[in-house]
């Protein structure tokens, strides 16, 4: 029978799908192959990791479609790929190349200081960095099919992620505790659309998947978020800035997954080698602090 | 129903959550399998959507692959949905190298991302066999398709000619998402096979 596409069902979907897993992010085939052997549930195909994109500055755009398609060529589990905030094209461009979700994202440098891409007018789905509640509705109202918390991208410290994890989950239990004529007040104060507020009141949840990113570098990091009310992992410079890539990228798989099991959380830490260098939030000026990019 | 049955539902990845309120909403007892102890007193399992290659690897790492095979041989209900329907079958079409030997629950064969990538995913009402009371409501993300299938399996649904979902004994697996509607009427089914009430 006849079959619809690009439906904000099946665009959270696919988010459904990815829980309790954990995304890579790879900047080749190789990378790509490494991850999917270690148990990632998806790829984020990028030129560099955020590390890389914080030490060499400039402006950070779209990845070389040709190195996308490398990846999507290597393998068999959902590929994404960013563009930049507000950058619309770019967006379009990915949808061309046929990427499972797009991440509108702060890592890269903004294209738009007003506006965020207007997701319900793509057939792929996208998902958005958040470090509030307020912000976590504003994209879901632009059609956001997934949340992630921003943290600090590439900085290997997991604080970011963990402040706004707890903002916005805070949030979404107080409102769960307000009654009906507190809620356009909620609504004005998080500067969120009136009826998703409603919504969260009614249900407890953000009405799509939330997951965790920014900084996250141990397999303890991934059970901390976990056990904070992320539903997955990205771990973006934390693996490949690492000294044994395959192995602490299979150990963040199965904490992820034991996350309320200290014994494996244990087990899978033993002998992971060097972690990645991290950088401590509170010394990055602020202009090199990447979660205040968007609103 | 005299007691409600116990359902594990296969929680290492994916989409378990939304199992586990689906069959609390039929009536069953739903509980999250992580390790082999959490196979005792099951009368069936859902093994869920989500990604077959990490879930294969899960599997293994946690003790699970050899206990569930053994389980569902010796004929404990199986609900495998997209993930949970590769992971069910005999075999693959073209494996990748990461995709692990299957439980070969039921003799089918299948073909991962057989519609293609997420772009590509899609609702569409479909007409299953032995759910009464109008089209099921299919939801589609990056779904596989059943390619060949032994003569006792019988196919359930159909959509644009290629078979998603089918039935041998105790096991059920279905390429489209039930637990991503409202609707439980294949939840309800698969528990009254658990329970020995629903036989082909």
């Amino acid at each position: 029978m006849s079959e619809e596409r690009g439906t904000g069902r099946v665009k959270r979907g696919l988010a459904e799908m990815l829980k309790g897993g954990v995304i890579m992010d790879v900047v080749t085939a190789d990378h790509a192959r490494i991850a999917e052997d270690a148990g990632a549930c998806a790829v984020m195909a990028l030129e560099r990791v955020p590390a890389d994109i914080r030490a060499d500055g400039g402006v950070a755009r779209m990845s070389d479609p040709v190195l996308i398609e490398r990846i999507q060529a290597a393998v068999s589990i959902p590929v994404m790929a960013k563009c930049r905030i507000g950058h619309f094209a770019e967006a379009q461009v990915l949808e061309a190349l046929r990427v499972d979700y797009i991440d509108e994202s702060e890592v890269l440098t903004p294209a738009d200081e007003a506006n965020h891409i207007d997701k319900w007018a793509f057939t792929v789905p996208f998902v958005c960095g958040a470090t509030n509640l307020g912000e976590a509705l504003r994209r879901i109202g632009e059609g956001a099919a997934m949340i992630r918390s921003k943290g600090e991208a590439g900085s290997g410290n997991v604080v970011e992620a963990v402040r706004h994890l707890r903002s916005i989950v805070g949030d979404i239990r107080r409102l769960g505790t307000s009654d009906d004529a507190e809620l356009m007040a909620a609504a004005k104060n998080h500067a969120a659309p009136f009826e998703l507020v409603r919504e969260i009141a009614d249900t407890g949840r953000l009405p799509v998947p939330l997951f965790c990113a920014g900084g996250i570098s141990t397999p303890a990091d991934a059970s901390l978020v976990m056990q904070l009310g992320a539903e997955s992992c990205f771990v973006g410079s934390g693996i490949f800035k690492s000294g044994d890539p395959a192995k602490r990228a299979r150990a963040i798989v199965e904490a992820t997954t034991h996350y309320a099991d200290p014994d494996v959380v244990l087990k899978v830490s033993r002998d992971l080698g060097e972690p990645m260098v991290g950088i401590d939030v509170t010394t990055l000026p602020e202009s090199e602090r990447l979660a205040d990019r968007g609103w | 129903m005299s007691v409600d049955p116990r359902i594990g539902v296969l929680a290492l990845q994916g989409a378990f959550a939304r199992h586990a309120e689906a069959l609390e909403e039929v009536g069953a007892h739903a509980t999250e399998v992580r390790g082999p102890e959490d196979l005792a007193g099951l009368a069936g399992i859902v093994v869920p959507g989500g990604e077959s290659t990490t879930i294969g690897m899960l599997l293994r790492s946690a003790g699970l692959w050899s206990p569930l095979r053994e389980r569902v041989s010796g004929g404990l209900a199986l609900f495998g949905t997209c993930a949970g329907m590769i992971l069910a079958a005999r075999g693959l079409v073209d494996p990748g190298p990461n995709d692990r030997e299957p439980l070969g629950a039921l003799g089918i064969t299948v073909r991962r991302n057989a519609f293609g990538r997420q772009v590509d995913s899609f609702e569409a009402d479909l007409d299953v066999r032995g759910v009464e009371g109008g089209p099921f409501h299919g939801v589609f993300i990056r779904a596989p398709v059943i390619e060949t299938w032994d003569s006792d399996v019988e196919v359930l649904a159909w959509q644009n000619g290629r078979a998603v979902m089918a039935r041998r004994g105790p096991v059920l697996v279905c390429a489209f998402h039930p637990e991503l509607t409202q609707d439980r009427r294949i939840h309800d089914l698969f528990v009254r096979m658990a329970v020995g009430e629903e036989n082909l």
